[in-house]
């Protein structure tokens, strides 16, 4: 038998959450260096991963299966493909940069913690997951420490914030439970599978009749729409985003909104691809709602979390768009498009955390001139307004230019008038008021003359600067040479692109 | 071929640097400046080895049969991006320019900044810029070229903002930065639509393929987009608003990126994918009108600034008007004779107005005057700098300005010629109006103005050199010269135009006497003048208004759409979600009353049901409504 290398994934921060419940919480040092060593196995496990998957054979790999209840057909069956091991790699990053990130928590250390360690053992679960009853489990697993960390540990009307994210997370996953009971019960039809499943390689493999994919499509529409989020489904986001603690913030926009991406071409595309075509031109006006309408509201906030969280809410239409656009290269760049997205938007929350820690407030106008205290702080968070706008050399150019050129080369018209290039022309004038608010918010924060109050800041250093260069250089890595992680990529959306071109056209939607 | 098959380490150099710059000896102030000038020596003597490579190859490496190679950057089904060398006398050409003016830059530097807390940073800055800039040179594809185009940007965005405590540094590189994505956007599109009809992005495969492809309509299309590109990078009406704000910046950056290199881009551009351009006539004449209007338009705005620097500046938007105006009557020869020779004596002219500045620590012409007594070397240079600006005989300009002029002249683009030709007489003005007031006449202020160290006067010197002679290279009667190198289709030989030579040198030179006679010899009363023409000259001083009208656009209708979708959002959105929230607490809060555990309120309410639904039942029964 090989070694269990995803479950170990999974496992590696339950067994930490584990052993940190038996460690006096006063040993707080103890604490987060043993959470830092349990996220710590499962990056160098992603990355082993991530060098050994054989881009030549593709498909899944590292799988393990346990059947659990054989009566429902549910197994505990887990591997990767080229699309979900970018994105347990994106995990592992973000959850290790995020424990370094969280060294200076005083506040119930422990649980703290605990939660975040289950939460992101939910979120590995929800990647490695080929079975969507498992699929769903670990999603909800992710959920509710979401809302104990935004809860007690949050900031800014937490209260609201952490219920609103909760309310939004469970209405997004019933809408998705829906429709994976409902695929479960049309498979188990003697006419379609005959047997009862949640595999989705077997459920892949049933001709649904249109109607079906249509309806079921829509609710994972919704359902996952919850999650990325999509226009108008989004508000929970930013209030999440701002109220959540600094680890929670990386992990909540980093990774959580990935998980809705990730579910649509999963569960979405991958079994209901006439469903997906159907509705296809709706997401792909929307994500234009997203990119553009948010990158605006993005520009007019006050608080440097709110102007992030805006920004992932423009940033995720990318997402979108790659996803509505069905073709090879816009969903190769929707992945990476979450892939960098999750390292850019966790460098920003590393660093607001940072600069919050120590000024205790995130009002852009109280700063000015940060850069003479903060010269680190504001060189990161320069480079992270940099790959935000997309410039070339770090990671998000490549998606954003896959997504581009994708779109670009979808010859469509919706709705009998809308051409869909005129909608990536549109998501392409995304990136100039990206770069408008990204270059407002440096040069108020941190650019001007020097302000005496902030003379008390110091600067990132130690500890605090290990998140920030390993996120930098993963934007660099993959932005100056980005075959490895688009190499990867393309080899699960190669089969998924085939089954999208083989699916009869339904027309789309109105 | 040594330094052919080696010309991908050009940009690696300073890349280098840059790194060992910002890890290793940011500390060490003057190791961070060898480090970028090994890096940039280095890269230098490869790019002249190149070029003395092609002139010995006696044209078989000509514009038609170029060297190219590449590796493979980015590979999947769809799409295959490579990051290549391609090799030319264009490449060659423009590799020097950017190697030797960035040396001797560099070199300037080392003086300029001595004393600035931001020693290493600025030559790591400088350093990443070579090697984006160089990328960009030797790119063998639209994008390489576009990725490179954009880190120039970066560059430029660093160094206007180098002082960064400045607010209007702050605000001048945001202005940079954001009117060039504008433009970019253009630029990014235009590849799009060429990938999409081509399948490539290579610039030797869309050569070909353009070539034999005949909807016009479409190429003029592309070419207009991919043109919007240069009118950002190289500050073409009307996305020109960026290029004298980023005169905030140091000013060896104004002399290297802000003059002689990156603004200069766009024109490389235009040249490099000029078989597109050259199969959309109805965009090449756009681009020569939009060239010819801005050479102008600066020109006429340079004559009443009092900043040495914006009138540089402006100045600078006038000759990029002039090379695009070249390139769009469609010599490439021209435009990029010009470039060179630009290159060179606007270095040199803001290097020397560094060294003014350096001096009396002002950048008002008028807080200066007298220099001459203490600054002879920066006043001799300044003096041939301007010169050859003004295209006097025999020096630099005279040749690359006269070279613009003939090909409007004999394209039959009178109109352009005309304008070509005013704007060589205000060119002459406004330079010796400078020089007139800030190096000669009567000291206007309290300075103690002495002559700048030898790392800044040296590199005046060998500009100077080059701002006398550079031009020769391309003179008509030289054989085997810039015309035999840089072409497009086949190499064309002008023959000396007497008449426009003279012609041209007169009108300079009146240009200057009028100056000496205003304000050198002061014969006529400056302030009155300005008094009676008072409301052109303050249109003239507010550059047209037309930074205000952006920045009205911006405050005014985006930050207010901004609100509106902000409110929308707050309001809208999230209140249906909050109401919905609210309505199904206020629906459980109504709802927790029924459940009173009163047993005669539930039979009440029992029988109530029961009433109503036989009632309902009844209905048809009794045949009623």
């Amino acid at each position: 038998m090989t070694f269990p290398i995803m479950t170990t994934i999974v496992l590696a921060p339950i067994i930490g959450a584990l052993i940190i419940m038996f460690i006096p919480e006063k040993e707080d040092q103890i604490i987060k260096i043993t959470a830092a060593a349990a996220t710590f196995v499962s990056l160098v496990l992603a990355i082993f991963a991530f060098l050994n998957y054989d881009t030549k054979v593709g498909g899944l790999q590292f799988l393990q299966d346990i059947p659990w209840v054989e009566a429902f057909g549910i197994t505990y069956s887990v591997g990767v493909d080229g699309i979900s091991l970018p994105l347990v790699l994106l995990t592992a990053i973000v959850i290790f940069t995020g424990v370094f990130a969280s060294w200076d928590m005083h506040n119930r250390v422990k649980e703290f913690f605990i939660t975040l360690l289950v939460l992101v053992a939910g979120v590995f679960g929800v990647f490695v997951s080929r079975d969507l009853f498992f699929f769903y489990l670990f999603f909800e697993v992710a959920v509710i420490p979401m809302y104990l960390l935004i809860a007690i540990w949050g900031s800014t009307r937490k209260e609201y914030s952490a219920m609103k994210l909760t309310l939004y997370l469970l209405v997004g996953s019933a809408f998705a439970l829906i429709g994976i009971i409902a695929m479960f019960l049309y498979a188990a039809q003697p006419e379609h599978l005959g047997i009862r499943t949640f595999d989705i390689a077997q459920l892949s493999l049933v001709n649904y009749d249109i109607a079906f994919q249509k309806f079921i499509f829509f609710l994972f529409m919704v359902g996952f729409g919850f999650l990325v989020p999509m226009w108008p489904l989004h508000t929970w986001s930013p209030d999440g985003h701002v109220a959540a603690p600094t680890a929670t913030s990386m992990l909540h926009a980093g990774v959580l909104m990935k998980l809705g991406g990730y579910g649509l071409i999963r569960a979405g595309i991958f079994i209901f691809p006439e469903g997906a075509k159907f509705w296809a031109p709706l997401i792909a006006v929307l994500c234009i709602v997203n990119v553009v309408y948010g990158a605006m509201v993005a520009m007019r906030q006050k608080d440097l979390k709110f102007v992030i969280g805006y920004s992932s809410v423009s940033h995720m239409g990318y997402v979108l768009l790659g996803i509505a656009s069905l073709n090879t290269l816009s969903i190769n760049g929707a992945v990476a498009q979450m892939f960098a997205h999750g390292i850019m938007t966790a460098l920003f929350f590393s660093l607001v955390g940072n600069i919050y820690h120590k000024a205790h407030t995130r009002t852009i106008s109280e700063f000015g001139g940060l850069a003479h205290q903060m010269p680190r702080v504001a060189a990161g968070f320069v480079i992270a307004g940099l790959a935000s706008l997309g410039l070339p050399g770090l990671n998000n150019f490549v998606a954003e230019f896959l997504i581009f050129v994708g779109s670009f080369s979808v010859d469509k018209v919706l709705f009998g008038w809308l051409h869909f290039r005129v909608l990536s022309i549109l998501a392409i004038l995304g990136v100039v008021i990206t770069a408008v608010y990204v270059l407002r918010v440096v040069q108020f924060t941190f650019f001007g003359p020097r302000n005496p109050k902030w003379d008390h800041l110091e600067d990132a250093k130690g500890i605090e600067l290990v998140p920030v260069v390993i996120l930098i250089a993963t934007l660099l890595l993959f932005g100056l040479f980005p075959q490895p992680l688009i190499g990867m990529i393309n080899t699960g959306v190669v089969p998924l692109v085939e089954k999208i071109n083989a699916a009869a056209q339904v027309g789309g939607i109105f | 071929m040594f330094w052919i098959d080696n010309a991908w380490l050009i940009p690696i150099f300073p890349a280098i640097a840059f790194v060992l710059i910002i890890f290793v000896t940011k500390k060490v102030k003057m190791l961070s400046a060898l480090t970028a000038l090994a890096a940039m020596a280095t890269s230098m003597m490869f790019s002249i080895g190149i070029l003395f490579t092609i002139l010995g190859s006696h044209g078989e490496i000509n514009m038609n049969a170029p060297i190219e190679y590449s590796v493979p950057w980015l590979t999947i089904p769809g799409v295959h991006i490579t990051a290549g060398v391609l090799i030319d006398p264009l490449t060659a050409v423009m590799l020097c320019v950017v190697t030797i003016v960035a040396f001797l830059v560099q070199l300037y530097s080392v003086g300029y900044m001595a004393d600035d807390p931001g020693f290493s940073r600025f030559f790591a800055y400088l350093s990443l810029f070579t090697f984006s800039m160089l990328g960009l040179v030797v790119a063998n594809n639209y994008f390489q070229m576009f990725f490179f185009w954009e880190l120039v940007g970066l560059c430029s965005y660093l160094l206007i903002g180098f002082y960064f405590y400045k607010n209007s540094a702050a605000d001048a590189n945001k202005k940079a930065f954001v009117t060039n994505r504008v433009a970019d956007f253009g630029f990014m599109i235009g590849i799009f639509f060429l990938w999409l009809v081509f399948g490539t992005f290579n610039f030797q495969e869309l050569a070909h393929a353009i070539e034999g492809y005949g909807n016009v309509g479409f190429l003029t299309l592309v070419a207009v987009l991919v043109f919007i590109g240069p009118v950002g990078k190289s500050a073409q009406f009307p996305l020109h608003v960026w290029l004298p704000d980023a005169m905030e910046g140091p000013t060896p950056v104004s002399a290297l990126i802000h003059a002689a290199t990156m603004v200069a881009a766009g024109v490389y551009l235009l040249a490099r994918g000029f078989v597109l351009f050259n199969a959309a006539p109805s965009a090449l004449l756009l681009i020569a009108y939009i060239g010819g209007f801005t050479s102008i338009f600066a020109a006429s705005i340079a004559i009443v600034q009092d900043d040495i620097k914006r009138i540089l500046a402006f100045s600078t938007l006038s000759q990029l008007g002039y090379m695009v105006m070249a390139m769009g009557v469609g010599s490439i020869t021209a435009g990029m004779f010009h470039l060179t020779t630009h290159a060179f004596f606007k270095a040199l002219l803001f290097l020397g107005a560094g060294s003014a500045i350096h001096a009396v620590h002002s950048n008002s012409i008028f807080d200066m005057g007298g220099l001459y007594k203490n600054m002879k070397t920066t006043t001799w240079t300044f003096v041939i700098g301007s010169l050859a600006l003004a295209g006097i005989f025999p020096l630099a300009g005279f040749w690359s300005k006269d070279e613009i002029l003939l090909v409007t002249k004999e394209g039959g683009f009178t109109g352009l010629y005309i304008i070509g030709t005013i704007v060589a007489f205000l060119t002459a003005f406004y330079m010796f109006r400078l020089i007139f007031t800030a190096f000669f006449g009567e000291k206007r202020s309290d300075h103690h103005a002495h002559e700048s160290p030898w790392t800044m006067t040296v590199p005046l010197m060998v500009l100077a050199v080059f701002a006398i002679f550079i031009g020769f290279v391309g003179a008509p009667f030289v054989e085997h010269g810039f015309a035999s190198l840089i072409y497009f289709g086949e190499p064309h030989h002008a023959t000396p135009d007497y008449f426009l030579m003279i012609s041209s040198t007169l009108i300079a030179l009146a240009g200057i006497v009028l100056a000496w006679y205003m304000y050198g010899k002061k014969a006529v009363d400056t302030e009155a003048l300005k008094q009676r023409f008072l409301p052109i000259w303050t249109l003239l001083y507010n550059k047209y208004y037309i930074d205000e009208v952006y920045q009205w656009f911006f405050d005014k209708i985006v930050l207010n759409i901004g609100n509106a979708f902000n409110w929308t959002d707050r309001k809208v959105v999230d209140g249906i979600a909050d109401g919905f929230s609210d309505l199904i607490r206020a629906t459980g809060a109504r709802l927790r009353f029924v459940q009173t555990g009163s047993m005669q309120t539930y039979a009440l309410v029992l029988f109530a049901a029961v009433v109503l639904i036989v009632l309902w039942m009844a209905v048809p029964v009794l045949g009623g409504m």
